[in-house]
Order: structure tokens, then sequence, then C-alpha cells
């Protein structure tokens, strides 16, 4: 796996295959943008990567404290990498909270830097070690490598002249860090470099201690005796092209866009401000010069209130949410079932119930996204698996709801949509266009108007108010069959409820059937996935497979309608086991529709799968 | 907005739509209905242009009735869905239509933040004060003592006054009209849809199943002269049977004079002023007895009417800036950001 070399320095090269860093620290140490700035360098640098920031609910918990670590993780390649790991090489703890949260799941033999100054008594005491122990003191440590770093004094010594005050100077200290782990990753930190002076641009004063921290790192880990080991993780080979790195969120917000681009329409969005979904709105909300029109609207119900008006009059119209604001969006989700008007709903998942853990991922709002709306409503429903996945899912969104007339529900979540990777992103001209059916004269006999007359698809016509001669009114009661009409007529409502749930399904007959991505088309085991838990799923059935197991792996994107051929892909496989981050919910709906006697694995704590624990599940079930 | 008057000029029925009317014998929503119809032909915009948005309940089903563009759409939310509408095609002539249960109510967070963003639109609240679609329950709006369904020992709760409430939350226009006074409301409504930005109009409707007679003391001969005052811009507020009364303002009181017994001339009166945001708060408050317990007549007429910057022409504002500044971005150029890498 990895081959060791001596550099001219005496120093030991240990080239790997992929390493994982986890940065950890309080959360005002500012681990997520150290984190951020290692992972863009790994990118650049041609590593496929994955990333996971973790962080808590608090904006400032009290610093020092358990509650008050804020991680991010990097998992980094020369080969496909697909989760941000199951367990780190090398954890940078900034104080004793951070260490203590983080070292369970550091490899044996992998490498703590500690920032000693994180360290004393008081830090301890913060972190519940016992009175008068130190882990940094003791033999609790003994199987890592321990590198204990002055990491606050050697940020002062270095901005002792720089004329800043202590507190700016205390704030560059994640630079330092930084800097040495480039060091010990033989990774430029010329990127970081730009960056700082793109952000600091008006703070000069600034941007100069940042770099000089940054700097220093670097020369802390080439002159210090102590680290005589770097580790060398080679370009990745991916698929050849142009990259970038993408979050899951900024996906989806330029996915929408590029979708109003590929169907003519301006692009609306309503929405509240709620964790993890806010980055969607805050990306687009940058997008003026696109037209792109963002609402922060009073709350949740008034986000989808005016996603529905926007839509009404013929716009490409989001609403944004996560699972407390989407149980509020559900009477107005039934309108526009009602209205049928193409309307994208994103909810990027936290965990739950009520306030939940809303900085925590959790994919059980499957069945909320299927049944959450009074009377039968049936919408369509579908899934991003990955950072970059969410930006064809929200492409796939707007297609689905403008050329069906329907609303549509995209589940992201908030692993996926604030991890990151990189994206070999298509060019414009690779999308395909979105047909819009705007009506512009009657549909009817002898000039008469039919707003509910359908297509073969069963979509009825966009009537844009503002066209001439096609006045008419639609709304929440019961409509008459293609008139449109208030009808309360029992034979008509049975008739449009079934013409409604027929509607979503003809959606089925444009999507791509269902197939292994790993593994063979009959056979044993089928790992059955949905959602974020993709990169855990792939990776684990590959190791499997690459172990000599018959298991293969097929991954939904769409969750309402299924692909056409599902059922007999399902029924190709000795057993069907489904990963899930919730209680079993994609089992529920598999098993009742299709009788078969699915095997769940569920996983709820906030927390993604490990590739660990999948591999075992597989393995116990094929022995 | 688009004023382009359409060729052969329309008339009342032309607004009107094939539904059947549904409400009940006697609603005052039938003349709200009749004046809206009345006043739409003189308005200058093309029929394709009007949008009905409304919540739920009697009300609410007056877009059926309108042969224009309309929603008939969920409990409270006809101002939010109308946010929308407007803020995606300010193009459109945008017409709310609640009630107090619905705008107040359900609906009152959207009711509030309408006001504050104000928006280009027309927002008419029907105010019956009951709720009439769900069979007589006490409403937002019903007095305190109400003895409904819902309050057989009488409510116990205090009324919101839609005027002040407005008021309070921003509002850059407060009417307030009454079904039973064809020719107010319709210059009400005139006056409404003339100003930029967002009109509340507030329309005392007599619902005679469950709240019959609720407002006749501000409509019928042998009262309305005492009990309601009539508001026009620039004139002194004067009521009573033979015009004999006149409102008067001590510092921040108002007080009630008797103009000919104590021969005062009219520019001693105050004179109203419907920019001036401090006496609309004070007229506002002609509702209950707040003034050291003396009863003053309920105002009619435009109560507040002073344009400020309307939402929608700020966001267009913005997207206009943003892209004389910085000119649109291609797609493929958002597709790729700013940082890039090849892979050979």
């Amino acid at each position: 796996m990895s081959t060791e070399t001596s550099s001219p320095l005496q120093k030991k090269v240990i080239e790997s295959e992929s390493a994982v860093v986890r940065f950890a620290g309080d959360s005002g140490d500012g681990m997520q943008l150290t984190g951020m700035q290692f992972t863009d360098t790994a990118a650049l640098l041609g590593n496929d990567l994955s990333t996971f920031p973790d962080y808590p609910a608090e904006i400032r918990a009290p610093i020092g404290t358990i509650a008050g670590v804020s991680g991010f993780q990097v998992h980094f390649g020369s080969k496909e990498i697909f989760t941000p790991g199951d367990n780190y090489d090398v954890l940078v703890a900034m104080n004793a909270a951070a260490l203590k949260v983080d070292l369970p799941r550091l490899k044996k033999g992998g490498v703590i830097i500690a920032n000693i100054a994180g360290f004393d008594k008081k830090n301890l005491n913060l972190a519940k070690y016992p009175e008068g122990a130190s882990p940094l003191d003791d033999s609790s440590l003994d199987e890592y490598t321990v590198h204990k770093v002055d990491v606050t004094k050697h940020t002062k010594d270095c901005l002792a002249a720089s004329g800043l005050g202590m507190k700016e100077i205390e704030r560059s200290k994640n630079m330092f860090v930084l800097g040495l782990l480039f060091w010990m990753f033989d990774k430029s930190p010329d990127s970081t470099i730009a960056f700082i002076k793109e952000k600091f641009g008006k703070k000069p004063e600034i941007a100069d201690a940042n770099i000089k921290t940054l700097q220093a790192g670097w020369d802390y880990g080439d002159n210090t005796e102590i680290f005589n080991t770097r580790y060398v993780v080679n370009a990745a080979k991916l698929p050849s092209g142009t990259y970038r790195s993408i979050t899951g969120n900024h996906a989806t917000a330029i996915g929408l866009i590029a979708a109003a681009e590929k169907s003519g329409l301006p692009l609306f969005l309503g929405s509240y401000p709620i964790t993890p979904a806010t980055d969607i709105l805050h990306e687009l909300a940058k997008y003026k010069t696109n037209a792109v029109k963002t609402f922060q609207a009073e709350d949740e119900i008034a986000g989808i209130c005016s996603a529905i008006g926007a839509a009404y009059v013929g716009n490409l119209a989001v609403t944004t949410t996560s699972g407390p604001g989407m149980a509020l969006k559900t009477e107005a989700a039934g309108l526009s079932t009602m209205l049928e008007i193409p309307l994208v709903i994103v909810n990027v998942q936290r965990g739950g119930p009520s306030t939940g853990l809303p900085t925590k991922t959790e994919q059980a709002d499957l069945l909320m996204a299927m049944y959450g709306r009074h009377g039968e409503a049936p919408v369509a429903v579908i899934a991003a698996s990955s950072p970059s996945d969410c930006f064809s899912m929200a492409f796939e969104a707007c297609r689905i709801a403008v050329e069906h007339m329907t609303p549509v529900i995209l589940l992201t979540d908030g692993y996926i949509a604030n991890g990151s990777e990189p994206w070999l992103f298509p060019k414009a001209a690779d999308l395909k266009d979105i047909k819009v059916n705007f009506l512009d004269k009657p549909n009817g006999a002898e000039g008469t108007l039919l707003p509910y007359k359908r297509d073969e698809k069963l979509a009825r016509p966009w009537i844009v108010p503002g066209t001439k001669g096609l006045e008419h009114r639609i709304g929440g009661l019961e409509k008459q069959h293609e008139t449109g009409n208030v009808s309360h007529d029992p034979m008509n409502h049975e008739k449009m409820v079934a013409i409604r749930a027929e509607k979503i399904q003809k959606i089925a007959d444009t999507l791509p059937l269902a197939k292994a991505e790993s593994g063979k088309d009959k056979g044993k085991l089928l790992v059955l996935g949905w959602g974020s838990t993709y990169g855990a799923i792939k990776t684990a059935a590959r190791e499997c497979i690459s172990e000599g197991y018959d298991v293969s792996h097929v991954h939904l994107r769409h969750l309402n309608p299924f692909p056409k051929n599902l059922e007999e892909v399902l029924k190709s496989y000795d057993k069907v086991l489904i990963p899930e981050m919730n209680c079993g919910q994609l089992l529920q709906l598999i098993r009742g529709k299709f009788l078969i006697p699915a095997i769940g694995l569920s996983k709820v704590q906030g927390l993604p799968f490990t590739t660990t624990e999948l591999k075992e599940k597989i393995v116990e079930l094929l022995k | 907005m688009d004023t382009t008057v359409t060729e052969n000029k329309l008339t009342a029925k032309d607004y009107s739509s094939s539904q059947e009317v549904k409400w009940c014998p006697g609603c005052g929503d039938y003349s709200i209905l009749k004046q809206v119809q009345t006043v739409f032909p003189d308005l200058g915009v093309p029929k394709e242009k009007f949008v009905f948005i409304s919540g739920i309940g009697c009300s609410s089903r007056f877009t059926y009735y309108m042969d224009t563009f309309g929603m008939h759409s969920i409990h409270g939310r006809a101002a939010a869905i109308a946010s929308g509408v407007k803020a995606a095609n300010p193009d459109l002539s945008v017409w709310v239509i609640s009630g107090d249960g619905d705008a107040f109510s359900i609906g009152g967070n959207h009711f509030i933040h309408a006001m504050r963003k104000n928006f280009n639109l027309n927002y008419l609240v029907f105010n019956n004060q009951i709720y009439s679609l769900t069979k007589g329950q006490y409403s937002p709006t019903s007095e305190r003592g109400k003895v409904t369904k819902t309050s057989p020992l009488g409510s116990v709760e205090e009324p919101f006054n839609p005027s002040e409430l407005a008021l309070g939350a921003n509002a850059s226009f407060v009417a307030r009209s009454l079904d039973r006074d064809p020719k107010h409301m319709q210059a009400v409504l005139k006056r409404a849809h003339a100003f930029k930005g967002t009109s509340f109009v507030e329309v005392y409707q007599n619902c005679p199943v469950f709240n019959d007679e609720a407002f006749f003391a501000f409509s019928e001969k042998d009262t309305k002269k005492e009990q309601a005052i009539y508001l026009e811009h620039g004139k002194p507020l004067i009521f009573g049977n033979n015009d004999e009364k006149g409102i008067m303002l001590d510092g921040l009181m108002p007080r009630i004079v008797d103009i000919k017994a104590n021969n005062i001339p009219h520019d001693h009166l105050w004179i109203h002023d419907e920019q001036d945001k401090t006496k609309a708060n004070l007229i506002s408050r002609f509702f209950n007895n707040e003034f050291d317990g003396v009863v003053f007549p309920r105002p009619f007429g435009v109560i507040y009417a002073k344009e400020r910057p309307v939402y929608e022409e700020g966001m267009t504002h913005q997207i206009e800036q943003a892209q004389k500044l910085k000119g649109k971005q291609s797609l493929d150029s958002i597709l790729s950001g700013d940082k890039t890498w090849e892979i050979k």
C-alpha cells in the first residue's frame, strides 16, 4: 500500500494511496476554514476526495467544552474516494476537548498533533479529564504518534512584531496548523496564500499576518527534528477533464440556475433560513446578475406560498428548507398538488424529530416526502446521492416539475449538503433543454378554455396570468375534470384522485432503468440504497466484491415513481439489504409495494454510515 | 404597469364570471363584488392583467366570481402567495381578497409582513366580525363579550382594530369603507388601485346569518351621521345629524366640539391630512372608547396614504444594477466557478 523513501533532509517519506485528516478544535478556532483550505489544495493538486464538516448546533458554545468541538474531516487519495473515511490517519487537536471527542476514531498508530496551549489545567477540566491527569503526559496515547506543538506560542512569537492585538494574533493560529499540515503532506500553500490575499484584500496587515503564520507552520515542520516523516498522496487517476470542488448546497443552487437557463424561465426562490438548507438561499442570492429572484419570506409557509405564486405566473419556482420547515409547508404543498403547477421543494434533511439534531445528518423525511400531505396528494420525490449529484438532481427536479406540471420534492441531507468533492462539471451545451408548455390560446371546442385538459403525460397546460383571453380561476377546491371548475361530484373526485396519481406514475416513462452500479445483475445479495448513503455503500460493495463476495449495489435516485424495472431487479437477488439513516423508511416502501422480505440496516445517530459497518452487515448476510 | 386601454371599453358585466354566486341572500359580499366589477373598466388595466388571490372563507370565494385570473388558495396565505406573484411579475394588477379571520387570525403573520414589505398590490379585507364559513364562531375582530358557539358566555378577548394594526405594521395605505355605501366603496377602491404600494382596505361587511346588523350603526340613516365620520384629505373633521360636531386637536388629545354653539370656524378644526402618520394613528384609534371614555365616530375613507419604496421595484432595481455592473454570467462560467483544475 505505501512505500517509504528517505529525503535529502533525512526525513522519511511515506507514499500512500489515501489519507484521512481530521481538524478538531473549539468552534472559534477556525477549523472549518482550515479544513476547507486543506481540501481545496488537495483537490487542486489532483486528489480525489470527500469531506465531512461536523460542527455544533451552537454558534459559540462555551470555549474549551466538549459541546463546542468543531470538526472537519477530509479523505483524499490517489484512488477514487466516495466517503470522508471511517477513521483518520491524522488528528489535529487544538484543545483537550477536541482530543477527547475525536480520539476514538483515530487509527491505531495514527498521528496526533496536539496544541499544548489547549491542554492546560483549565482546558483539561473543561474536557472532563480527571483532576491532575493529562492525556499528553500519561501513557494513554502510547499507541499513537503524538506531536506536542505549542501552536499558540509559535503564532504569538511569529506575530510579535506585527503590531496586531492579542486577539487578532490568536485568531491566526489555525494558519500555523494549516502550514504544518501542508508540510506534512507535501502540499504547496500557494492556493491558500492567494485565498488569504483575496479575503483580506482590504486589511493587508491581517493578510500578512495570516500568510506569515502559514509559512511559519510550514517551516516548523521542515526545521523541527520531531517531524521526521512526510506523507505523499499522489494525484488520482480520475477521468480526464476540468474539475472543481463543490458542496451539495452549492451544487443544488447552480443546478437550479442551470435548469432556469435550459428552460428559459426566470428563477424564483422563496425561502426561510434553516440549517442546513440556508446556504442554497445564500448562494442564489449572489446571482442577481442572472436575474435570479430570491425572496426571504416571513416564515416557511410564506416561503412555499411565495414560490407557488411565482410558479403560477410562469417562473421556475423553488422553495428550500429542512425537516421542521418541511412540516410547515405541507398544507401549501397540497395546494400545489391541486393546482398542478411546477414547483420544486428542496428538503435538506437533518436529524429529527422536531428541532432534533439541527447540524447533524439523517434521511428520515422520506415517508414525509412520500405521504406528508392530507388527502391523496402524490408528488414526485427524488434524492441526491453525493455533493455533486445535488446538481444533477436539482436540474432533474426542475425538469420533472416543468414537463409534468407537478410539485417535486428533492431530498438531500446535511451530510452531502455541507460535504464537498471534486466535480467533473458539465458544459452548458451538454445539458438538455427543459420543455415548457405555456398555453397561449383556447384549447377546448369552440374557443373554450380547458385549464385541466391533459396531454399524453397527463400534464395540464401552464396558463400564465397576463395571457389575453385565457382568464380563469384555479384553487384548492376539487376540480371538474378538464374544465377545472369547482366540483363536489363524488365520482369526479375519485377520478381526479386517480388521474393525479397516474400522472406521477407516468413520470417513470422518462426515467432511466435501475441498474447495478457495482456487482452483477443477478446474485446473492443486493444492497439497495438511496440518498447520501451512496458513497459508503459503494465503497463497501466494491471492497466486498474485491474480497470475493457476491454482492451488488443499486442506488435509487427516483423514489416516486420508482424506476419501471425495479421489481424485476429486486427479484433477481436472493436477498435485498436496505441501509438507511432512519428506522427503515425505504424498507417499508419496498416491502409494501413489492412484497419482498427486504432486510433493513438502520443507523440513526446523526452520523453517516461507515464503510466498516456496511461491510460487516454484507458479510453477515452472505455467510 | 402597462396601462394600455383596450379598444372597446369593457363594462362591469365583462368582469362577471360564468360561475354561480353562492353567497347567502343579503350577504354584504354581493355589494363588494358589484363595486369591484363597476370600477374595473375604468382602471385602465387590460383585463388579463388582473389577478385575484384569495384565502379561505366566504370572502375568498370572491375570486371565482370575477372573470379575471385568480387563485382561491389556503387559509390565511393569500398575501404570501400574492407576494410571489408580484415579485415574479410586477406587471400584473394583484388583488388580495381576505376576511377578518383569514387576514388577522390564521394569516396574521402574513398580513403584518405584507404591510411592512409594501408590494404594489391591493389588499381587501371583508370584515364581518365573525367566522361565517365555519358557522358562527367569534373572530379576531369580534367585540369583547361576543356570545358565539365557541364563546357561550361571551368572548374574553380584545378585538384587533385592523387600521391600527396595519399602521403599526408600517402600512403605506389604510382605508375603511362599508358594503352599504356603494359610492364610497367605489371611490376607495379607485384610490387603492391608484396608490403605489400595498393598499389595505377594510370593508365592513354584513353577515345576515351569523352577525346581522353588526355595522348598521355606521350605515343606517338614523344613526350613521352621529356614529360615522367621513374623511377627506384637506377637509375638516365634521359629523353629526346637522353637521354640528367637529373634532379638534388639543395637543395629541382629540376633542369633540359643537361647532355651531361655539361658533368655531372650520379652519380651527382638525384638518384631515392623509400623509400625517401621527394623526392617522390617532384617527385609527377612533374605534373603542379610547380617549377619556368619549365615544368618537368611526372613521371611513382613506385614513393614511403615503408612498414609500415598493418591494418589487427594489428587487428589480438590484437586479438591474448587478447586471449593469457585472453583466450576466454565462452558464459555463457559473458551472466552472472560480477555481478549476485539469486532469489529463
